[in-house]
């Protein structure tokens, strides 16, 4: 098979880190803080090399957008199998206020330009949480959108997907190209191996500015403020449920 | 057990008098024959510690964001052993630049490497459950092989990850987080299969490495013997030449051994008869590679440990094993040189695996100190408590100072000698451990000595590395005695000269002017070291010239006092204190190095670093100073007891009054300073001659550094930040 895959990975603020609120309350802290993949997109690294292993797709591409940091996650992606990686480069500034219509783009951009025929990412970023790139990148490109997936199955020139949906999970055929974005229990990502970390060296990762894929980074939208959500508090226990309905009232609730 | 020292030292050793020192012809006077001074030279570079083939010349720093100072070193072609010249009071100023080993790449693949193995230990191993179980789970070691664990420092023609010193320090800590599987780990490549990488030929290392590398096969070491434990040189198990000269047949029996049960290649010591020059037939000691499946060799059920339950210890017995004589390993009768450079070349990795731990369980203690609240007060606000973590953390630092710029010194140099200063890193890490990871669990109160919690477990796993690998008191020995022979074979024409004074009218002139000064506990000050680093760390510097200068001084006394019986088993008392003084000099300097270090490259918090070094100098300074100047007639104290205070000796008088003199000198320089401090905080009426007796040294020069520094200054009163609180209450404890 000659299909190219293309995996978007993020680096964000790892997950085991206790975030802070930064003094000036437009973001958090990130200087000095840890940073690895998102969870979510090491989840769809490990299934496009599984893609690859079964010979499903010919090569693996990982792409990140960020400061030079952002090499660190594609060698990661590269460590866990990617054959090669695109670091579209973002200073750390603009990272900031980088949106998932502009990340859509770039990949729409780069699907186009690589000629990949699916198009792989994490459901939603642990960082802000949006869940769009993946349907925004498939609007753009018009091709067909398998989110939340749980099990990739490929049959002839389409893939049977397994999505996670609200009332449980739904079966559908997506046609290639298409883009899918992958879910918690769609597989467990290997540990990148220290072996294999050493052979990643060697692969070439390719370096670009958005300009170059034509692509506008202003932002849409400003953050106005970001603050700690209130602390929590105690609880209290009702007999039944008139009283909680009274309580309800009082407190303003309904 | 797992490792230890097998230097022959004259403990119960029938030689009495005579300095063995590891190599049994070598058994001379210390001071005299020629052959020694030859014989001596080649035991101290049959001592070196090889750096590995392949070796990539890496180095690492803490922190993640900054890359080295400078291009990486190539290597030296030589490396003057550093502790060895200190006992002659010859400083080597180059250990001054904290040795630059990776470059920016190697740097960058360090980090990347440390991750998954990070995530491994969190997700994957489960501490308690494998204490519980006393075993690892297949699964773990499974991972841990997949991981590329296994071989770490083998090289990469091999199948391994050909990491040099630098980085397989940094990966042991994280490994340490588990010390079960920290100790498999070790036992496996930074002993077992070691031999068969530093002194294997080129058959051996391609039949072994490959399988050993990808974990296929677990390696093990087999020195110890029920009745030769330190005393490695005697051990009892044979191996004798069969009768076509084709096998050695093996037997003996093997105790402590880690991995034993598990193990497929052992490195199994033993006796061969060899015939001497002169006819008589000797047994030497021999290393011989031995795989399992060669026959005769059975291993005992686990032994049931105190800590790192996981570990796989047992006895091994060997019944007529037939060994290929092409699985001789080096000399035939070299065994014990093999054996010693063996364990000295994996020894400095305890340093930063015992730094490891303690920053895990100082993340800890700190979060229960900033969380838990008792008489209104948060505990970090107690200064009890906050001494504890400055000391702590001045700990830690000396450790992983001392362990990476060993490992830098490895890295960077051709065959260099680190046999000492491996012995120093592994017993100031180990010592620290244990009684820092003590006072952890002391922080949590009865918390920590829960099961559910993990510093109970972390202490026991930690108690073995005292006596592992050359247990402490055997180390201490062999680093005052290594240095003690070093300064021999030098003094030797310096007694010459002595012994010739019209001859040499110079030299004896300045000599005693010199012992004079010594005697005022006032040395000459002139290696000036303080121009090697940055001048923030100038006092620093000058304790640390001190220092040196004063062990310089006690080696003559010592040497001058007993000579050639200074290794008997009584003087011993005298050998510990000046392996002490060498062990804090050594972590001064380190210390110093890295300090300067991080505060001309700019790294984030070099301030504080800066601020923690000197209050070690100042601290260790101050013990050694004590150390030297007590009689020998003192009893014993240890030198890491942090209630110590410093008193004149009370016993027999001895040559001098060095304990009073020195109290009075010293405050003699920083009257203003006691005026300054105690505003209000003294009981009126208190003269400063009550001071200048009573305030330990240390304090002293703390203030004496700390409190004029301007930038100090503005911190104490705007005392918002823990760390500046903690360092002024800890002031202000040793005040009262």
């Amino acid at each position: 098979m000659s299909l190219k895959v293309l995996v978007g990975c993020k680096r964000v603020i790892d997950y085991a880190v206790k975030i802070r609120v930064r003094p000036d309350k437009l973001g958090v802290v990130t200087d000095g803080i840890k940073h690895s993949m998102n969870p979510f997109d090491e989840i769809a690294i490990e299934e496009a090399v599984r893609l690859k292993e079964k010979n499903i797709v010919k090569e693996v591409i990982a792409v990140s957008c960020g400061p030079t940091q952002a090499q660190e996650t594609i060698r990661t992606a590269l460590a866990m199998g990617a054959d090669r990686g695109i670091h579209v480069e973002v200073p750390a500034k603009e990272m900031e206020k980088l949106e998932p219509l502009h990340v859509s783009k770039i990949l729409a951009k780069l699907a186009e330009k690589e000629q990949a025929e699916l198009v792989i990412v994490g459901k939603q970023a642990i960082d802000d949480d949006t869940n769009a790139t993946a349907q925004m990148t498939a609007g753009i490109l018009n091709w067909p959108q398998a989110t939340f997936a749980s099990k990739i199955e490929k049959k002839d020139d389409f893939l049977e997907v397994i999505r996670e949906i609200d009332g449980g999970l739904e079966t559908i055929k997506v046609k290639l190209p298409a883009v899918v974005s992958a879910d918690l229990r769609l597989n467990e990502p290997r540990y990148a191996t220290l072996p294999n970390i050493m052979k990643a060296k060697k692969k070439k990762i390719e370096k670009m500015k958005p300009a170059d894929l034509g692509v506008d980074t202003t932002p849409h939208f400003e953050v106005i403020e970001v603050t700690d959500p209130p602390a929590r508090e105690a609880g209290i226990k009702v007999e039944d449920v008139d009283t909680l309905l009274l309580k309800l009232k009082e407190v303003g609730r309904i | 057990m797992l490792r230890w020292q097998p230097v022959k030292f004259v403990l119960g050793h029938p030689s009495r008098g005579k300095v063995i020192f590891g190599h049994p012809g070598i058994g001379r006077a210390m001071l005299g024959h020629q052959e020694s001074h030859i014989a001596a030279l080649g035991v101290t570079r049959g001592f070196s510690t090889t750096t590995q083939d392949s070796c990539t010349s890496p180095q690492v720093q803490e922190a993640r964001d900054d890359g080295p100072a400078q291009q990486p070193t190539t290597l030296k072609p030589t490396h003057q052993p550093f502790v060895k010249n200190l006992f002659l009071g010859k400083f080597d100023k180059k250990m001054l630049t904290f040795p630059e080993v990776l470059d920016r790449d190697q740097h960058e693949l360090l980090h990347e490497m440390i991750a998954p193995i990070e995530r491994f230990f969190i997700e994957k191993v489960d501490g308690a459950k494998i204490d519980k179980e006393a075993s690892i789970p297949p699964e773990t070691l499974q991972g841990l092989k997949e991981l590329g664990l296994y071989g770490q420092q083998i090289p990469e023609e091999y199948g391994g990850l050909g990491l040099g010193a630098t980085e397989y320090a940094r990966i042991a800590e994280i490994l340490a987080l588990d010390g079960s599987i920290a100790v498999t780990l070790a036992a496996h490549q930074a002993i077992g299969l070691k031999g068969i990488l530093i002194t294997g030929n080129q058959e051996q290392k391609k039949k072994y490495l490959p399988r050993l590398a990808c974990g296929e096969w677990t390696a093990a070491f087999c020195l110890t013997e029920p009745s030769s434990g330190s005393d490695a040189a005697s051990i009892q198990s044979r191996a004798t030449l069969s009768k076509d000269g084709k096998t050695w047949l093996l037997n003996g029996s093997k105790i402590w051994i880690s991995n034993g049960g598990s193990a497929d290649l052992l490195t199994v010591f033993a006796k061969t008869p060899e015939v001497q020059p002169n006819g008589e037939v000797k047994d030497k000691v021999t290393a011989f590679i031995v795989e399992r499946g060669f026959g005769g060799v059975s291993s005992s059920t686990p032994e049931d440990k105190m800590g790192i339950r996981g570990s796989n210890t047992c006895e091994i017995h060997f019944e007529n094993t037939p060994v290929p004589i092409e699985n001789v390993l080096g000399e035939i009768g070299g065994g014990f040189k093999v054996a010693m450079n063996i364990l000295n070349s994996g020894r400095f990795s305890m340093g930063s695996s015992g730094a490891g731990i303690m920053k895990k369980m100082i993340g800890w203690s700190m979060e229960h100190a900033v969380t838990r609240k008792q008489f209104g007060h948060h505990l970090s606000e107690f200064a009890l408590i906050k001494e504890k973590f400055a000391r702590m953390s001045v700990a830690v630092y000396a450790m992983e100072s001392m362990a990476y710029i060993t490992a830098g010194v490895l890295d960077s140099h051709k065959n260099a000698d680190c046999s000492v200063e491996a012995a120093i890193v592994k017993v100031f890490s180990s010592e620290s451990v244990w009684h820092w990871g003590s006072e952890c669990l002391q922080i949590l109160g009865g918390m920590g000595y829960m099961k559910p919690y993990p510093f109970e477990r972390y202490l026991r796993d930690a108690r073995v590395l005292l006596i592992f690998e050359g247990t402490n008191e055997i180390l201490r020995l062999f680093i005052a005695l290594s240095g003690l022979q070093h300064a021999g074979i030098e003094l030797q024409s310096l007694i010459k000269k002595l012994r010739n004074p019209l001859m040499n009218p110079g030299f004896i002139l300045g000599k005693s002017i010199e012992r004079l000064r010594h005697q005022k506990d006032n040395p000459k000050l002139d290696l000036d070291l303080a121009g090697y680093i940055h001048p923030s760390l100038k006092l620093g510097a000058d304790s640390l010239e001190y220092c040196v200068k004063r062990l310089q001084y006690s080696v003559e006394v010592v040497l001058a006092r007993h000579g050639l019986k200074v290794a008997e088993p009584e003087n011993q008392l005298e050998l510990a204190r000046l392996a002490d003084c060498a062990i804090d000099i050594y972590g001064m300097t380190a210390v110093l190095s890295r300090a300067s270090r991080s505060y001309c490259i700019g790294i984030r918090n070099s301030a504080h670093e800066t601020h923690v070094g000197v209050w070690k100098m100042a601290r260790r300074g101050e013990v050694i100073s004590t150390t030297i100047t007590t009689t020998p007639y003192h009893h014993h104290y240890h030198p890491y007891h942090h209630h110590y205070h410093p008193q004149p000796p009370s016993l027999p008088p001895s040559t001098s009054n060095k304990g009073r003199l020195r109290h009075v000198r010293m405050s003699n320089c920083v009257p203003w300073a006691s005026r300054r401090v105690w505003y209000g905080r003294f009981p009126s009426g208190c003269s400063t001659d009550r001071m200048k007796t009573r305030v330990p040294l240390y304090l002293q020069f703390y203030l004496h550094i700390v409190l004029p520094s301007a930038h100090f200054r503005s911190r104490v009163k705007d005392s918002s930040t823990v760390v500046y609180k903690l360092i002024f209450a800890t002031g202000c404890y040793c005040c009262f």
